[in-house]
């Protein structure tokens, strides 16, 4: 099991995303990075779906009750395991009794605390990602716990990973969204000309970006949106629709990101810079 | 059937979006649901394959390792085609308590003002026809529901309230429908229903599907309360009323 002391800023459970109930209005959820979740996964040798913590801003503070593996992947975290600093991308042999103290996440927005073979909570609808009412929990809970199976034999065929984090890249690759043809030139070419930040509104179904430019009265009838769809409101705000995204909308969908860019994304925080560039 | 009355248009690197000619249409709908079920069971396995049908689209999500976009959109028209039409549609209607008295109606006396008729009429009205479900989406279980008659459109309040509970039945937009969770919403609340839409223990999580029809029945708050605890036990009896192809 998995002892929370603390749970740090905004910790949940994710895996590769629930699928297949979205024509019930259910998001796919996931995490955000998910380059950086299988890489935490490919050195533990588990499924690389296997569901890991997601550390948003500032980690948890944890102990372990029975032995396992630990590698930590995603934007810097600082942590010590029993006291010793924990480096990025490297598998840690955990015995059990272990107290894993974690601090503030650095350069990027998110980190991911891995197990051997993963947390295994109940499968809801086909994945453990948190995202209520689907699962019970929005977020970890002081005082909680998370059961994993104990493992104490394994040798990882690669110990540890030099990962080069991209995290402060502004280039976001971008496809036309279905709506793209609604912009007029003048819009089309703000779109590529202007450094966009992320607002202060910003959580894990979507980020709005500044500053706001001309608006598409259009009215549309309610279709489809995916994580990474950008919506035009009428007043002009650009909604970057992410991971817990609703499922279907009513704005003009004007450009759609490349999935690589949408794992960037979510290592953007507020106040980031980021620039449109065609995929 | 004949030539394809959709446009294809890429929706990033994993997905389509088929359209046909925009508007709230029952006709359209079938068509579009139809033709999703005949590529599922014909061509897009859904083990490759998520569909989001709604309204006038339909949108086809790849999650195979091949992704075979520009295959399926050059064989899309060779598929309509090829398929059969949708055929006779297994329309079930879904009978829905709800309860449209004080405390579950706060705006029901304002809407009713609004629309120059009484309380009692309003409620009326809302009960009188079945609507039909265009899609589901924005929330877990929220249905989209067509078929609102001219009598009851009225725009979004000015205010969005921040916490809109649970079952509400709000009104706006020419569109009507329950909230499945406790959400901000801008719909007139007119009524509450104590049903659950939504059940993440249940296998589909939503009973009701699109293309399917809904129809509210009036309750007391005593109907209402025991609708309530059968819903949460899983015991409450959803009566199919007479179907409306």
């Amino acid at each position: 099991m998995l002892k929370i002391i603390q749970p740090g800023f905004y910790t949940t459970l994710q895996d590769l995303g629930r699928y297949h109930y979205r024509q019930y209005g259910v998001p796919v959820s996931g995490a955000m990075d998910q380059g950086a979740l299988r890489r935490a996964n490919a050195l533990l040798e588990n499924e690389p779906g296997a569901a890991a913590l997601e550390v948003t801003m500032k980690g948890p503070e944890v102990e372990f009750t029975t032995p396992t593996f630990l590698v930590v992947s995603g934007a810097h975290l600082e942590a010590e395991l029993n006291g010793e600093p924990v480096e990025m991308n490297r598998v840690y042999q955990v015995p059990a009794g272990s107290h894993l103290k974690c601090g503030p996440v650095l350069r990027g927005l998110r980190a991911y605390l891995a197990v051997k073979g993963g947390f295994l909570p109940e499968v809801r609808l086909g994945s453990r990602s948190y995202f209520p009412p689907v699962t019970r929990h929005k977020f970890l809970a002081r005082d909680s716990e998370l059961p994993y199976a104990p493992c104490e034999d394994f040798t990882p065929r690669l110990l540890k990973l030099n990962a080069a984090d991209s995290y402060g890249q502004k280039e976001v690759r971008v496809w036309p969204g279905p709506e793209f043809d609604l912009l007029n030139p003048s819009q089309k070419a703000c779109l590529f000309e202007t450094e966009y930040h992320l607002a202060k509104e910003h959580d894990r179904m979507a980020c709005q970006l500044g500053p706001a430019m001309e608006g598409i009265g259009t009215s549309m009838i309610t279709s489809a949106t995916l994580p990474g769809t950008v919506q035009l409101t009428p007043a002009g705000k650009l909604l970057v629709l992410l991971r817990d995204g609703q499922t279907t909308g009513g704005y003009p969908r004007i450009l759609q990101l490349d999935p690589d860019s949408l794992d960037l994304m979510g290592q953007k925080k507020s106040g980031d810079a980021i620039r449109f560039l065609w995929a | 059937m004949s030539e394809a009355p959709f446009h294809i248009k890429p929706f990033g690197r994993e997905a389509l979006l088929l359209e046909w000619p925009a508007g709230v249409s029952e006709e359209t709908l079938m068509d579009v649901l139809g033709f999703m079920r005949y590529l599922r069971d014909n061509h897009l396995p859904e083990s490759e394959w998520e569909f989001i049908p709604v309204y006038h689209s339909l949108t086809l999500i790849s999650y195979g390792k091949e992704k075979d976009l520009e295959r399926v959109t050059r064989n899309l028209p060779a598929w309509y085609h090829d398929y059969p039409g949708p055929g006779t549609l297994s329309a079930r209607c879904w009978e829905l308590p709800v309860c449209y008295d004080p405390p579950f109606a706060p705006d029901l006396e304002e809407v009713a003002r609004i629309l120059n008729t009484t309380e009692p009429d309003l409620v009326r009205s809302h009960t009188a026809q079945p609507y039909r479900v265009f899609g589901i989406g924005f929330l877990p279980g929220f249905l989209y529901l067509g078929g609102v008659p001219e009598t009851l459109r009225l725009p979004r309040r000015d205010h969005p309230r921040l916490r809109v509970p649970a079952g509400a039945v709000g009104l706006a937009d020419r569109q009507t429908g329950i909230y499945p969770q406790e959400s901000p919403g801008g719909w007139h609340l007119i009524g509450n229903c104590p049903v659950p839409l939504f059940n993440p223990e249940a296998q589909p999580p939503c009973f009701i599907s699109p293309g399917d029809q809904v129809r509210f029945r009036a309750v007391s708050p005593a109907e209402y309360e025991l609708h309530k605890i059968e819903g949460e036990i899983g015991i409450y009896n959803f009566r199919e009323g007479e179907g409306n192809a």
